[in-house]
């Protein structure tokens, strides 16, 4: 009863002086391992589209396939979960007043979870003992090693996720009554996924490590796909909610507008969180063993995702809209002149939700069933997600380190490292679109992903593939220049930029809002509505391979 | 909660697009026999030599300007590796894979289909247009991934 009775007191002791030292320590950690795997795995990406170009001969000891694969865990995995956790842990601290101290500690603990299992899953692939790419398809056999710093990586995520619920529900019973803050909302959103969606995965990798110990002789190729992609799709939901999140709770803030809505907001996270998991199936389309019409059924799963964006897509511009007219901005576009372009914590998350109006097309295009056909492990995927994780993930990510880390290192954004924010946000931009473009024209030639460099003995079809590749690498060479550059932001912003008090935006609701509705605090049906439509787009499909003979295991790099 | 007058129409054209593209998708599939390839067929993937028809790989005439070539996949390689049939030919592809999971591509066409031990997989194509085709393996398989291709011919 003290307790709840002190909690409001110290919440306004704490807005008084600003972040709590502990935690903005956890979140920098998060961070510099977050933009230290942005810069091994940028590099490692540079060199992939040079070899890819036919313009760079990689090293025996360290092929294609291994920098391919630890490209995809820095980038995939590492940068973009340590970020999120990172990002989500000050949220809490900020919107619910400090992190608890035990909730602080499973930071931690989730923190060296994760450390550990990267180190592991890194060292054996550097060893050249699990060049089997992030997904880890059997019956290529990984070293046993690989497989159980996987789940030192899961279980990293877990305890983060946990260590949230704590501490949200910790606020909700010293808060009868009342709404958790937006971001809250959005981290609890993040997590929930985060811990059914891994769930899959889970029973994948405990069936791989016995398989890969020899204990099993044999494993279930197709359920072991079909487990893997229920985790892999929602991961990139995953960072998308994320990256949303800011553009609903902070940019409204950094433009000097308010909250879209409060009540639609909420929608979006529930919505994405009850539809995605089965999203997984469209990365199956062209896959045996699975029929044409659970592939019909799941081209709806995976469809309706994108309602919750459509809704996203209105709600921005009608706030940038709404901003820009209270500033005076006439005429049909006069509010876009408004907008504040030179401000890179505005800009990089604005070019951030204009990639992903193509990016979002592609998307809707290429699951529809025929068309998925056309594409389907070709470099237009590549493409598709280098515009989706690489632009709108990334820059959003990117655009919040420019606020978010100078206010917890109690440092300011000069005006000088804006204006480079601004040209690493150019240069970023540039390097994509030559890259992102190529890919998506060659794939749809016929190009494959995951492969090194290589003209099928002169075929003239690939041999007309070169001019692309070459485009692809000068975009990798722009986006090279864009993660050293934003690697010395993050890095002065932490360290070296001049003291001083930097806000977390929060954006405030509209005078006129209406009130939240009661029934988006209802997690646990939300959380049951997520099973229902999990069991509803699994458990037949489950069912049709279950039985499938097994494979014995395979090393054949 | 509340709409604005503009989001809802917005939504409502979103969703129609959504469902539109689900009709079309949907028709393509089953009306027009265009679904994705989805071989039900099991396989025991350490047998496939002793299991028919993959027991004797190769191109076969089934009927006029119709063929079947019986393929087996493994890392490097497609069985059979040369492939002749003449222009107008209808050909089924029935494969599965003796190692790891497998891409059968032919750039060019929309011929893509995933080949995992385990599964018999099928996809049809009717190859109008003479010429080499090229045939790729588009699923990372193992080192020497980048040289698994073959080439068909349509003469």
């Amino acid at each position: 009863m003290e307790l709840a009775e002190k909690r409001p007191f110290n919440e306004k002791l704490q807005h008084a002086l600003g972040v709590n030292p502990k935690d903005a320590k956890l979140s920098l950690t998060y961070f510099t391992v977050s933009f230290i795997a942005l810069l091994i795995g940028g590099f490692l990406g540079l060199f992939q589209g040079l070899n890819r170009a036919g313009l760079m001969e990689l090293p025996t000891w360290f092929d294609y396939y291994q920098t391919l694969t630890t490209h995809g865990i820095l980038l995939v995995l590492v940068f973009t979960t340590t970020f999120t956790v990172g990002y989500f842990y000050a949220s809490l601290s900020h919107t619910l007043g400090g992190l608890l101290p035990k909730v602080r500690k499973m930071g931690w603990t989730a923190f060296g979870a994760m450390v550990l299992g990267v180190v592991l899953v890194a060292t054996t692939v550097v060893m050249g003992n699990a060049s089997v790419m992030y997904t880890f398809y059997p019956p290529m056999q990984a070293s046993p090693i690989f497989y159980i710093g996987l789940v030192f990586l899961v279980v990293g995520i877990w305890i983060a996720a946990f260590g949230a619920f704590i501490n949200v529900a910790h606020w909700r019973k010293n808060h009868k009554g009342q709404h958790i803050p937006l971001l809250a909302f959005f981290a609890t959103g993040v997590f929930v996924m985060l811990v059914f969606g891994s769930l899959g995965v889970t029973v994948e990798v405990l069936m791989l490590i016995p398989w890969s110990l020899g204990w099993t002789e044999t494993i279930n190729v197709m359920l072991s796909r079909t487990l893997f992609w229920s985790f892999g799709h929602t991961l990139v939901n995953i960072w998308y909610l994320t990256a949303i999140s800011a553009w609903y709770v902070a940019v409204p803030k950094l433009i000097g507008g308010k909250l879209f809505s409060d009540s639609l907001t909420r929608l979006v996270v529930i919505l994405l969180v009850i539809l995605n998991i089965p999203g997984g199936f469209h990365h199956q389309i062209v896959d045996p063993g699975i029929t044409e019409g659970w592939k019909f059924i799941h081209v709806f799963m995976s469809l309706s995702i994108g309602f919750p964006s459509l809704m996203t897509a209105f709600a921005m511009f009608a706030m940038f809209e709404r901003t820009g007219r209270r500033k005076g901005g006439k005429g049909l576009l006069g509010w876009f002149k408004k907008l504040p372009w030179g401000d890179v914590r505005f800009l990089a998350p604005f070019i951030a939700m204009v990639a992903f109006i193509p990016a979002g097309a592609g998307g809707i295009a290429q699951t529809n069933n025929q068309l998925n056909q056309v594409v389907h492990n070709s470099l237009w995927v590549v493409g598709h997600f280098h515009l989706t994780l690489g632009v709108t993930v990334a820059l959003t990510f990117f655009g919040v380190a420019y606020w978010l880390i100078p206010h917890l290192s109690k440092r300011v954004l000069t005006p000088q490292m804006n204006k480079l924010g601004i040209i690493q946000t150019i240069i970023w931009t540039i390097g994509m679109l030559f890259m992102s473009g190529a890919m998506h024209f060659v794939g749809l030639l016929g190009s494959p992903r995951r492969t090194s460099y290589t003209t099928y003995g002169d075929n003239a079809t690939a041999l007309s593939w070169d001019p692309y590749l070459i485009l692809l690498a000068v975009g990798g060479t722009f986006l090279i220049i864009g993660v050293v550059l934003m690697v010395y932001i993050v890095f002065n912003l932490m360290f070296f930029a001049p003291k001083g008090n930097t806000e977390f935006p929060i954006g405030e609701p509209e005078a006129d809002a209406y009130p939240t509705p009661k029934w988006t605090e209802r997690w646990g049906l939300t959380i049951v509505l997520l099973i229902l439509i999990v069991a509803m787009g699994y458990v037949v499909p489950i069912m049709d391979i279950i039985n499938v003979p097994g494979s014995p295991p395979f090393i054949t790099w | 909660m509340k709409l604005h007058r503009a989001e809802e129409i917005w939504l409502i054209i979103g969703v129609a697009i959504i469902i539109l593209s689900m009709v079309l998708t949907g028709y393509q599939a089953f009306a027009q026999g265009m679904a994705p390839p989805s071989g039900m067929e099991t396989i025991d993937p350490q047998k496939v030599s002793e299991t028919a028809p993959f027991d004797n790989p190769g191109v076969f005439e089934v009927g006029e300007n119709k063929y079947e070539v019986v393929m087996t996949l493994q890392a490097f390689s497609f069985t059979p590796n040369e492939i002749e049939v003449p222009a107008g030919s209808e050909v089924e592809f029935i494969m599965t894979s003796r190692d790891v999971v497998h891409g059968f591509q032919v750039a060019g066409t929309n011929i893509n289909a995933m080949v995992t031990p385990g599964h018999v997989q099928r996809i049809t194509q009717t190859f109008d247009e003479p010429g080499e085709y090229l045939v790729l393996c588009n699923e990372y398989c193992g080192a020497g991934h980048q040289m698994m291709a073959t080439t068909i011919i349509v003469k």
